[in-house]
């Protein structure tokens, strides 16, 4: 047996015989090893828990295996061991839970029939990972993946975490829908409940009552997705195809979206236009139009999520308008069309999928979007604020949310779907590798003129809400007082250093919380990210593409739904985190783990294969190759990943707002709390304090990472490598 | 580290499958210790593939592979003692000209100044002295060549695995470039496998030539004998051109057969082939202008030391290539060929 996998199985010792098994209760050691703190060994053998017994032989039959020669042998029974610990492992776990719960055949068939445990702990985990660790070096032995150890396991640890926490508590969801309180399937009810009035009501369209939240949802998407979709057309077409002034500050628009939480443009839009804003005031005064809630609905959730999202159909219908070979316009024009045929027959056509595509993406952030509906919905309803209500309102209907979810579901990855089937290889400008000299063709002069008519009003709103962000926290009550004062500040981030350093303000606690689990997940998500780009890309296993398709289902899942999917399947043992800071990093790690594979997946794209195998033909493993070679080639792609994880952790607010508790307490979450309370100073001063925190942290991570260097000439990574210098 | 010397590769019966794609089928052939060997084909023939099984990149389906007589088939390439270098030199650009040659013992966990030291020597071997701290974005395309060559010598390995090196390089560098190949194989003494499309350089460079076609071998031997003696017709057409003309063998005695060419008779080697409808390959330059065969001439174009010329006649279209330069036949003229039997085979 080699070294390392004696290390493991080590491991699996330390954290069956040493450590507590199950999660103990505010560090409480007593009794140890026995009881509540006590190791699984001791258990097992004193008869409290037979039921670990199972886990302890599948370790011990690997130890009297460690002490023999390898022979090929070896191989096929470390899988068996394994994958034989493994299932005792989670046969125990979760057939023995909670009383009367978990499955009562299966603990009686491990001699725990009745009996109850407690969540697992790090003896627990420890195990499992050893376990983990057996069974994928018994399938490198066995030759699988090259015979490459560190493929193997982290295939294994991949595919649990991803099966753990992606696929299980979206299991939970279609679970508890489908059965009742006591857990008996009760189809009839979930029925009733999916096809209810609520979701589907037509009543909007003959009169007084509202439409069902499923319409609502899709009309707000389609309205987002088709006017984001043409604003960002708009600003794309007047960057790239006209000397437009003023190009640089629309493009570092494109930024704004990624630092500001999603609620705050909501915000900002009821200090304007709410019946006490800045505009409606003015508006009363000068023209004697009375003031009216007509914010809040659908044009006031409309109006923030086409803010919120136009910069992004912006940022992808740039690259579209980018990717279109000005050769084909200048062929058009040679062959006799002028301006306006041009754009019609040829530069129109092949925008078309990036439109789709750009449609798609606003319609999928618009049903995700939590923020915005909460702050602004008033009476409009949308499936993720519903799901919301559904499991803190007053009703607190579990059976309720977990449909709304799964209706939610379905639709994003619907959207998905038809994003990727329908689109998938349909993309007309690609960029060849060919130079293209040719001059972009000139806008027709109409479709100039109604451009800029479009975008200069969004760009002055916009301003205009950011304006409102920054100096909200220094007046008063924006739009009724205006005395500027620091009082906000002061509520929120006072420093009392009479007795020393103390943090008096209200909103400190949340802040450090939200740094914390932030600055914790973002580096655990870029590499988990990476490593599953990794795999995705340079390594040939079975299974890969159900592994593929399943982290694509994940950038689908909305956060609400992810929410609601950790509450329901972490809040009863085997694993029982729900209040505890470790579900916040989970939740963190989990929802951003697509935009670290995207940006793993998109770096690696531009490392020649050839790199990694000269380097595995220099002797290096596959560890080795990934820390010497992939990774500092990789940097820029890490960076992206860090900054886009660590700022999504700080804006994120749908999934979240389900897993704080009053120890775990989010800046977003705190804010959305002080909005509902009507405090709109304090929660305006706290958000234009965490655009400033996101700006420094993405200032940080770039200096810490530092650039990747190939030389002092600046060559194109891919043609470094590829061709002669010339 | 004891250091094994060149070592032989072994394949016996060795197939690749790529789902329902077999890229090597059932392919055996043996190098031996201090050998340099072509393997020689058209763009998707198999060779690039049976390459990267002995370095270990693949891992055969089927088949066994043996290194120095050891069973190395499912032994990962980081386990073998084998080196490659790569068509795109696959040089680390994150590093610099000596990282990258000391790259090798590096991560085997050998000292730092003693991967340098053995990275010099090796870069002084190739003649890159004094380019240590560049970057190879900083090098020409020949000196990168180098590079990669040196970084895979520092080892030492038993075998030494040259894909397509020299595909990147201009034509002139490259007849260089493969004679010092070829000089450092010799010195070394190391055993090399080598993979080009091109069958010029694989004449130049090899000990033994193996050709493969449809993923398989058509033929193995020295230069020499699959220029003389190509065993079919696609071997004949690959290793320099050939004209594949029907032929007819009326008899065959004592190894020689009577062949009937058109109107032409000729005793040539039999080559184990019997009475019957046959192929003949004959060499554009075996066909001289004299008496014999007449013959239109349809194209024709100088290029300075010799003519090249189709010219059509009745056993079919013959491509000739003459060193009679002093007047270029006009297009239309009626010509006569006679046919050099030496460089006439019969081809099944």
């Amino acid at each position: 047996m080699r070294p390392s996998t004696r290390l493991a199985l080590l491991f699996g010792w330390l954290g069956y015989a040493l450590m507590p098994w199950y999660l103990p209760e505010g560090w409480d050691l007593a009794g140890y090893p026995f009881g509540r703190a006590g190791t699984a060994l001791a258990l097992a053998t004193s008869g409290a828990a037979p039921w670990l017994w199972p886990i302890g032989i599948a370790l011990l039959a690997t130890t009297l295996l460690a002490v023999r020669a390898e022979t090929s042998f070896s191989g096929r029974a470390l899988v068996t061991a394994g994958l034989c610990g493994l299932v005792a492992f989670f046969a125990q776990g979760f057939a023995v839970t909670l009383p009367d719960q978990g499955i009562p055949w299966l603990a009686a068939l491990l001699g725990g029939a009745g009996a109850a445990q407690p969540g697992m702990g790090f003896g627990a985990l420890l195990t499992l990972f050893a376990l983990l660790l057996l069974l994928c070096h018994g399938l490198a032995y066995r030759g699988f993946c090259r015979g490459d150890l560190f493929t193997t396991s982290t295939i294994g640890v991949v595919v649990l975490l991803i099966g753990h926490f992606i696929f299980l508590p979206v299991a939970t969801i279609l679970r508890s829908a489908l059965v009742d309180a006591d857990g008996n399937w009760a189809l009839g009810e979930f029925a009733g409940r999916l096809f209810s009035s609520t979701i589907w009501g037509l009543g909007c369209v003959g009169g007084s009552i509202a439409c069902g939240v499923a319409w609502n949802t899709l009309i707000l998407g389609v309205l987002t997705g088709l006017i984001t979709t043409l604003l960002g057309l708009a600003c794309a077409l007047l960057v790239l195809r006209t000397a437009m002034p003023g190009k640089r500050l629309m493009r570092a628009m494109t930024v704004l979206p990624i630092i500001t939480p999603p609620f705050v443009i909501g915000l900002a839009l009821i200090l304007l236009f709410g019946r006490s804003g800045v505009v409606t005031g003015l508006m009363s005064e000068w023209f004697g139009i009375p003031r009216s809630r007509w914010i809040y609905g659908l044009p006031g959730v409309l109006l923030a999520q086409v803010l919120a999202f136009a910069p992004i159909a912006f940022l992808v219908l740039m690259g579209v308008v980018q990717g279109i070979a000005p050769s084909l316009e200048e062929a058009a024009q040679t062959l006799g069309a002028r301006h306006w045929p041009t754009f019609r027959s040829v530069t129109w056509p092949l925008l078309r999928p990036g439109l789709a595509n750009a449609f798609l993406l606003g319609f999928v952030e618009s049903l995700a979007d939590f923020g915005n509906p909460l702050v602004l919905g008033g009476n409009f309803e949308v499936l993720s604020t519903k799901i919301f209500f559904a499991v803190v309102g007053a009703a607190h209907n579990q059976g309720m949310a977990a449909v709304l979810a799964i209706v939610l579901l379905v639709f994003t990855l619907g959207a998905f779907w038809l994003q990727q089937s329908w689109l998938g290889g349909k993309s007309y400008t690609t960029v060849s590798g060919k130079g293209d000299a040719g001059i972009p063709a000139k806008l027709p002069t109409s479709v100039t003129v109604l451009s800029a008519a479009v975008i200069i009003p969004w760009v002055v709103l916009t301003a205009v809400i950011y304006a409102v962000i920054l100096i909200g926290g220094f007046v008063k009550t924006m739009g009724r007082d205006h005395t500027p004062t620091l009082e906000h500040y002061r509520t929120g981030f006072a420093v009392d250093f009479s007795h020393g350093l103390f943090f008096e303000g209200a909103a400190w606690p949340s802040l450090f919380t939200t740094l914390k689990v932030a600055a914790i997940s973002a580096p655990l998500t870029a590499l988990i990210g990476l490593l599953t780009a990794y795999l995705l890309t340079r390594q040939r296993f079975v299974g890969r593409q159900l592994l593929e398709f399943t982290t694509m289902l994940s950038f689908a899942i909305p956060g609400t739904v992810l929410g609601v999917a950790y509450i329901l399947a972490f809040n009863v043992p085997p694993v029982e985190i729900t209040g505890t800071g470790l579900i916040l990093v989970l939740a963190f790690v989990f929802r951003n783990m697509p935009v670290g594979i995207r940006s793993g997946i998109a770096g690696l794209a531009q490392i020649d294969k050839s790199l990694d195998e000269a380097s595995t033909t220099l002797r290096a493993r596959s560890f080795t190759t990934l820390r010497r070679v992939v990774l500092p080639l990789l940097k820029p792609a890490l960076v992206a990943a860090l900054i886009y994880s660590f700022v999504r952790s700080i804006t994120s607010v749908s999934a979240v707002i389900f897993l704080v508790s009053a120890e775990y307490n989010l800046s977003t979450a705190y804010i959305v709390g002080r909005v509902e309370a009507g405090e709109f100073g304090l929660a305006i001063a706290y958000s234009s304090v965490l655009i400033v925190v996101m700006a420094a942290g993405i200032a940080l991570i770039q200096f810490g990472v530092g650039e990747r260097k190939l030389g002092r000439r600046p060559v194109a990574l891919a043609t470094s490598a590829a061709e002669p210098a010339r | 580290m004891p250091k094994s010397g060149p070592a032989s590769v072994e394949f016996r019966h060795v197939s690749m499958r790529y789902g329902a794609v077999i890229a090597v089928e059932n392919v055996s052939f043996t190098i031996r210790a201090g050998e340099l060997v072509t393997l020689l084909g058209p763009s998707g023939c198999g060779k690039t593939t049976t390459l990267r099984m002995i370095a270990g990149l693949e891992i055969a389906s089927e088949g066994q592979i043996l290194i120095g007589g050891k069973d190395v088939t499912r032994l990962s390439a980081a386990d073998r003692d084998v080196s490659m270098v790569f068509q795109s030199y696959a040089l680390f650009p994150h590093m610099t000209v000596l990282e990258n040659a000391a790259y090798g013992p590096t991560v085997k966990g050998l000292r730092k100044a003693q991967a340098e030291a053995m990275a010099l020597e090796k870069l002084a071997l190739v003649g890159l002295k004094g380019f240590e701290k560049r970057y190879p974005a900083e090098l020409s395309g020949g000196q990168q060549q180098r590079v990669a060559v040196a970084r895979a010598l520092v080892l030492e390995p038993q075998v030494l695995l040259f894909d397509e090196p020299l595909s990147n390089l201009d034509a002139k560098l490259r007849r260089k470039v493969r004679q010092e190949i070829r000089e450092l194989q010799q010195s070394l003494n190391l055993t090399v496998a080598y993979v080009t499309h091109d069958q010029e350089e694989a004449l130049a460079v090899s000990d033994r030539i193996i050709v493969m076609s449809n993923a398989k071998i058509a033929q193995q031997g020295s230069p020499r004998e699959l220029y003389e003696a190509p065993a079919n017709s696609f071997v004949a057409d690959f290793i320099g051109d050939a004209n594949l003309v029907e032929v007819t063998i009326d008899a065959v005695e004592g190894g020689q057969a009577q062949v009937r060419l058109g109107p032409l008779h000729l005793t040539l080697p039999a080559r184990g082939l019997t009475p019957g409808p046959a192929k003949a390959a004959i060499r554009p330059h075996g066909i001289v202008l004299g008496d014999g065969l007449a013959g239109t001439v349809r194209k024709s174009s100088y290029l300075g030391d010799h003519v090249e010329m189709i010219v059509s006649t009745p056993i079919g279209e013959l491509f000739v290539i003459s060193r009679q330069t002093n007047e270029l036949p006009a297009e239309g003229a009626a010509i006569s060929l006679s046919l050099a039997q030496q460089n006439i085979a019969l081809v099944r």
